[in-house]
C-alpha cells in the first residue's frame, strides 16, 4: 500500500530524491570505509561531518518550507528550534564523557565543575538516557513552538508582525544561553564531545553510520512531509496561505491549521539540530543568532518555497556554495550572499523549482507543437 | 564615590602643590615675614616635646605662608643648619629658603627637624587650620572635603574659628556637617548636641553622613533618644537615596530610550508610514557613524582646528550619505517589491550584509575610534543625579529629530503629500503626486533620519560594521511596541521600554532585563497586535 501511495502522491523529482538519498547514504559510507585512500571514488573522512552538515541544513529548510511554503508563516526564529534540538543531543553528548572530562567528575560537565556547582541542575537529570534526550530534541522545541504558536494564531498575529516576533524569540533564547548561570555552558556551549551511544565519534564508521542516518531520516521526513502537505490538511494549509480570511469563514479553525504545520515544523528542525551536533562536534549560543534564521529562509527561497523539494537543493547548492567561497574567497562570501538575497527575492520569486518548471513548460510546449500531441506531463500540471 | 575619591585625591595633590610652592595663597596681613621666619626657625628648637608647642605658635600666627614649613617637616624635609639656627627644606637634592622659596647656596651641615608622630598630628591639624583661612573659598571647600573623611574631635576648635569667620555659605554648611560628625564620634557630647549633629547629618544626607551614622549607632553607648533620633535619620537618608535612586534610574532609561528614539525613529518612516521592512536600516545608522569618523579623520588630519564642530559637520553629510544610499536601494530593489513585505524583508537583509561587507572591506573589521568632543565630555551633578554631557546631549538631540521629523510629516509641503500616498495611493496619484518618487524620497528621508542616529550612536557605540544589527532588533520592537503608523507611538515606545529596562535592570541584572523586555514585548504584541496607539479604521487592514 506504501508501495502504491509512494507512486501516487510522489512527483518524479520527489521518487528521484528519495531514492538518491537512499543511495548516497549507502554509498558514500561505503566509498569511505571500503575504498582505499588512494582511490579516485574514496570519500576523505574529513567530507563525511561537512557533508552530513549540509544534509542537516536541508532537513533545517524542509521543516521552514513546511510553514513558510504551505502555510504562509515566514518564522525568522527557526534557528532557535534547531539550536534546542542540538542542545538536547549535545546535553546527552555531555553527560557521555563522564569521569573523561578535564575535571574528571563522574556526573558533572567540566564547565559546571569549573563554576563550582555542587550538583546537576534539575533540567540535566535523565539526559544521560539516550531515548530521553531523543525525546527531549522533539519535546522541546515542539513545546515551545506550542507555548508560541498557541498565543501569536490565536490573537492572529500574521505576516510581518509574527516575523518579527518570531526573530524577537531566537534574539531572547541567544541572550538567555550567553549567560553562564542557564546552565548551557554560556558563550563556550557545550562540546569536548567523547562518543555517542558507545562509539567514538572521532571514529570514521561512526561519522560514517551519522551521515547515513542524517541521510536516511532527511528522506524519512521527506516522505512524512509529502504525506501532509498531500493530505486534506495539506490542502488546509495552502488554503491559509492564499486566503485565510476565507478559509476561517469556511468554518475552519485556521490557528489549529498553523499550530499543527508550526509544531511539526518545529519538530523537524530539532531532529535537524539533533543530527547537526555530533558530526559538527559543538552546540554553543551562537546558533541562536538571528542572522541565522534569516540564512534558513535563502536556502527555502533560493530552491523554490512550497515544493519540499527546493529548499532541499536550496540548502545544499547554497551551503556548498558558502564552504567554497569562504576557503577561497573569504572577503566574497557576504557580497555573493547579500546579492543572492536580492537576486533571488527580485527574479526568482519561485526559486530553482520555479525556474525549472517553466523551462519544462517551455519545452514542453514546443515539443507540443512540434509534434502535435499532448503533453506528457499533463497530470503533474494539473496538479 | 569615585568621583569623590579623586575629588578627595584631587585635593590632597593641590594642597601638596601649594605647600612646596604657595603659589595662589595671599599672605594675610596680620603676620610680618621676620616673625614667621622667627616661629619657622623655633621649630628646629628645644627638645621634641616642646615642638607641638611651637607649631601651634606659628599656626597661631595664621599665615598660609607657614603651610610649605610644615609640610616639609611632616615629610622630613626639614633641615635646621646647627651655626646661624637658620631653617632650610630640602626640594630635590638642593635646598630653599621655607618662606621665599628661592634655592640657597648653603656650605655649612644641615640636621634634619626630627617629628615624631604626634608632632606631625599637630603639624597636619595645624595646615588644615592654615587652608581653612584660604581665601580661595573652592580651596576651602576642598580642603574641608578632606577634612571630612578624617574627622577628629581635635579638629573641633579649629572649625569652630573657621565657621567665625566664614561667610561662603557651602564652605559653611560643609564645616557644620564636619562639626555634626566630630560631634558623633565625641562619646563625651552632650544629649543635646548629638541630637543636633544627627539632625545636621540626616539634612546632609549623603554616603558619608550614612556612614558616620551608622558608626555612631554601631559603637557608641549613647542614650535611647540619640540612638533613636540616628535610626530614623538613617531610615530618612536611605529613603531619600532611594528616591534618587528612582530618578537616576529613569534618567538612565529615558537616556537608553533616546538611543533606542533615534535608532527607531526613521524605520517609524520606513516601516510606519511606508510599510518597508527594511532590514537594512541598522546599516544605515551604521554609514552614519562611519561618516563620522571619516570627518573627524579629516579634520585631524587637515582642519585640527574644527575638532569642536567635527559632529555639526558630520550630521548633514551623514545624512546625505545614508539617504542617498536609502534612495538608490529603493529606485533599485524596494520598488518592485511593493506589495510583498516578506520578499522587502529578505531582499533588504541581502542589502544589509552587502553593505556591511563593503564597510568591512574599506575599514576593516575593528572598532574604529570617534572623538568626543569638548561640550560632549564630563558630568555633572543634579541634586543626588549624577548626568553625563553626551547622554543629556543625545537625549536633547532625539528630541528634536523627532519634533523636525513631526514638523516635517505635518507641516510641509512633502509630508503633506507623503501622508496622501500612504492613506491613498491612487487617489493620491489621480491628483497628480509623483508618487512613486515620493516614495523614493520617503525612504531616503528614513534613511538620512538612521544615518544622523548613526553621528549621535558614534558618541557612545563602539564603531564597527556590525554597529547596525545591534540595535535593529530593538528598533523594530519599539516600532510595533508603539503601534506602526504612529510617531507619538514610538516615542512612548522607546522611553517606556528604555525605562522599562533599567528599572529591571537592578533586580535582574542587563541581559536578563533585556530578555524580560523582549518576552513581555512578545506578549504584548500577542495582546495589541498592532501596538500601543493602533491606527484605526479600514486603511489598517489594507
Amino acid at each position: 500500500m506504501i508501495s502504491q501511495a509512494l507512486f501516487t502522491r510522489f512527483s518524479l523529482g520527489a521518487r528521484v530524491l528519495i531514492i538518491s538519498l537512499c543511495v548516497v547514504a549507502i554509498l558514500v559510507p561505503a566509498a569511505n570505509l571500503l575504498l582505499p585512500p588512494e582511490h579516485f571514488a574514496h570519500v576523505p573522512s574529513h567530507l563525511l561531518p561537512l557533508w552530513g552538515k549540509y544534509l542537516c541544513y536541508a532537513m533545517l529548510a524542509l521543516a521552514l518550507d513546511l510553514v513558510w511554503g504551505y502555510c504562509g508563516i515566514l518564522s525568522l526564529g527557526h534557528g532557535a528550534f534547531f539550536a534546542l534540538g542540538g542542545y538536547a543531543c549535545g546535553m546527552y553528548l555531555m553527560r557521555q564523557i563522564g569521569p573523561r572530562g578535564v575535571y574528571a567528575d563522574p556526573v558533572l560537565p567540566d564547565f559546571m565543575v569549573f563554576l563550582n556547582w555542587q550538583e546537576l541542575p534539575w533540567f540535566w537529570q535523565g539526559f544521560d538516557q539516550f531515548w530521553f534526550a531523543m525525546l527531549m530534541v522533539v519535546a522541546v522545541p515542539g513545546l515551545l513552538a506550542f507555548v508560541f504558536g498557541w498565543f501569536a494564531f490565536r490573537s492572529r498575529v500574521t505576516g510581518v508582525y509574527l516575523s518579527i516576533i518570531t526573530q524577537a524569540l531566537t534574539y531572547a533564547l541567544l541572550l538567555a544561553f550567553f549567560r553562564n548561570d542557564m546552565g548551557f555552558g554560556g558563550n563556550n556551549g557545550l562540546t569536548d564531545f567523547k562518543d555517542i551511544l558507545g562509539f567514538s565519534l572521532q571514529a570514521d564508521t561512526t561519522r560514517a553510520s551519522l551521515f547515513a542516518a542524517s541521510a536516511l531520516l532527511l528522506a524519512l521526513v521527506f516522505v512524512v512531509c509529502q504525506f501532509i502537505v498531500s493530505s486534506k490538511l495539506g490542502k488546509l494549509m495552502q488554503a491559509v496561505n492564499h486566503a485565510e480570511s476565507r478559509v476561517r469563514f469556511t468554518g475552519y479553525r485556521v490557528e489549529h491549521i498553523k499550530l499543527f504545520a508550526f509544531v511539526v515544523s518545529a519538530m523537524i528542525a530539532g531532529i535537524a539540530g539533533a543530527l547537526y551536533v555530533p558530526q559538527v562536534g559543538i552546540i554553543n549560543p551562537g546558533e541562536f543568532a538571528p542572522a541565522n534564521s534569516i540564512e534558513v529562509v535563502i536556502w527555502t527561497a533560493v530552491g523554490g518555497r512550497g515544493t519540499l523539494l527546493g529548499p532541499i537543493i536550496g540548502a545544499l547548492l547554497v551551503n556548498g556554495g558558502k564552504s567554497y567561497f569562504t576557503a577561497a574567497f573569504p572577503e566574497v562570501w557576504l557580497f555573493a550572499l547579500g546579492a543572492l538575497f536580492v537576486a533571488v527575492t527580485l527574479f526568482l520569486p519561485h526559486g530553482l523549482m520555479g525556474l525549472f518548471k517553466q523551462i519544462c513548460t517551455r519545452f514542453n510546449k514546443r515539443s507540443a507543437t512540434a509534434a502535435k500531441v499532448t503533453p506528457l506531463m499533463k497530470p503533474e500540471a494539473a496538479e | 564615590m569615585i568621583t569623590r575619591l579623586l575629588q578627595i585625591a584631587a585635593t590632597t595633590l593641590w594642597l601638596l602643590v601649594a605647600l612646596s610652592y604657595q603659589t595662589t595663597i595671599a599672605a594675610p596681613a596680620n603676620a610680618s615675614t621676620s616673625e614667621l621666619r622667627q616661629h619657622i626657625n623655633a621649630l628646629a628648637t628645644g627638645k621634641i616635646k616642646d615642638k607641638p608647642r611651637r607649631i601651634e605658635a606659628l599656626a597661631q600666627l595664621g599665615s598660609n605662608k607657614a603651610i610649605a614649613a610644615l609640610n616639609a617637616l611632616i615629610e622630613g624635609r626639614l633641615y635646621s643648619d646647627k651655626a646661624s639656627t637658620q631653617v632650610f627644606m630640602k626640594h630635590g637634592d638642593h635646598f630653599v629658603d621655607p618662606l621665599s622659596l628661592t634655592a640657597v647656596n648653603t656650605t655649612s651641615k644641615l640636621k634634619k627637624v626630627k617629628a615624631n608622630n604626634k608632632v606631625r598630628r599637630i603639624a597636619r591639624a595645624a595646615i588644615a587650620r592654615l587652608t581653612l583661612k584660604s581665601p580661595n573659598s573652592e580651596q576651602r571647600l576642598q580642603a574641608v572635603e578632606v577634612m571630612f573623611k578624617a574627622a577628629d574631635h581635635k579638629l573641633l576648635p579649629l572649625i569652630d574659628e573657621a565657621l567665625e569667620f566664614e561667610k561662603e555659605q557651602e564652605v559653611k554648611q560643609k564645616l557644620l556637617e564636619i562639626r555634626a560628625a566630630i560631634t558623633l564620634q565625641n562619646k563625651h557630647a552632650s544629649k543635646e548636641a548629638q541630637l543636633e549633629a544627627i539632625g545636621q547629618l540626616r539634612q546632609m544626607g549623603s554616603q558619608q553622613a550614612l556612614g558616620k551614622l551608622q558608626a555612631f549607632i554601631n559603637n557608641s553607648g549613647a542614650s535611647a533618644a540619640a540612638l533613636k533620633a540616628a535610626d530614623l535619620a538613617i531610615k530618612a537618608i536611605e529613603k531619600s537615596q532611594a528616591i534618587w535612586g528612582v530618578f537616576q534610574n529613569i534618567w538612565y532609561g529615558l537616556s537608553l530610550g533616546s538611543v533606542l528614539l533615534l535608532a527607531a525613529i526613521g524605520l517609524a518612516i520606513t516601516f510606519g508610514v511606508m510599510g518597508i521592512i527594511n532590514m537594512a536600516h541598522g546599516e544605515m545608522v551604521m554609514l552614519g557613524a562611519y561618516t563620522t569618523f571619516v570627518v573627524q579623520e579629516v579634520i585631524r588630519t587637515s582642519f585640527p582646528g574644527l575638532f569642536e564642530y567635527s559632529l555639526l559637520i558630520a550630521l548633514p553629510l551623514a545624512f546625505l550619505v545614508a539617504g542617498a544610499v536609502g534612495f538608490a536601494m529603493e529606485r533599485s530593489i524596494i520598488r518592485f517589491l511593493y506589495g510583498r513585505p516578506l520578499e522587502t524583508l529578505l531582499a533588504t537583509w541581502g542589502v544589509s550584509l552587502v553593505l556591511q561587507q563593503a564597510i568591512r572591506s574599506i575599514f576593516g573589521p575593528t572598532n574604529k575610534e570617534v572623538g568626543n568632543p569638548e561640550w560632549m565630555s564630563g558630568a555633572f551633578e543634579l541634586g543626588g543625579l549624577m548626568l553625563t554631557y553626551n547622554r543629556l546631549w543625545i537625549l536633547a538631540f532625539s528630541l528634536i529629530v523627532f519634533a523636525g521629523i513631526l514638523l516635517v510629516l505635518n507641516r510641509s509641503h512633502f509630508g503633506l503629500q507623503m501622508r496622501a500616498v500612504t492613506q491613498n495611493r491612487r487617489m493620491a496619484a489621480s491628483m497628480g503626486i509623483k508618487t512613486p518618487w515620493v516614495d523614493a524620497f520617503t525612504f531616503a528621508l528614513g534613511s538620512g533620519i538612521a544615518g544622523i542616529a548613526g553621528v549621535a550612536l558614534s558618541q557612545i557605540a563602539n564603531v564597527s560594521p556590525n554597529l547596525g544589527q545591534s540595535y535593529i532588533i530593538d528598533s523594530f520592537m519599539v516600532v510595533v511596541f508603539g503601534g506602526v503608523g504612529n510617531l507619538w507611538g514610538t516615542l512612548v515606545g522607546a522611553m517606556s521600554l528604555g525605562v522599562a529596562n533599567k528599572f529591571l535592570e537592578p533586580y535582574a541584572g542587563a541581559v536578563l532585563a533585556k530578555i524580560l523586555t523582549l518576552v513581555v514585548i512578545i506578549l504584548f504584541i500577542q495582546k495589541k497586535p498592532r501596538g500601543l496607539f493602533a491606527q484605526k479604521g479600514r486603511a489598517v487592514e489594507a
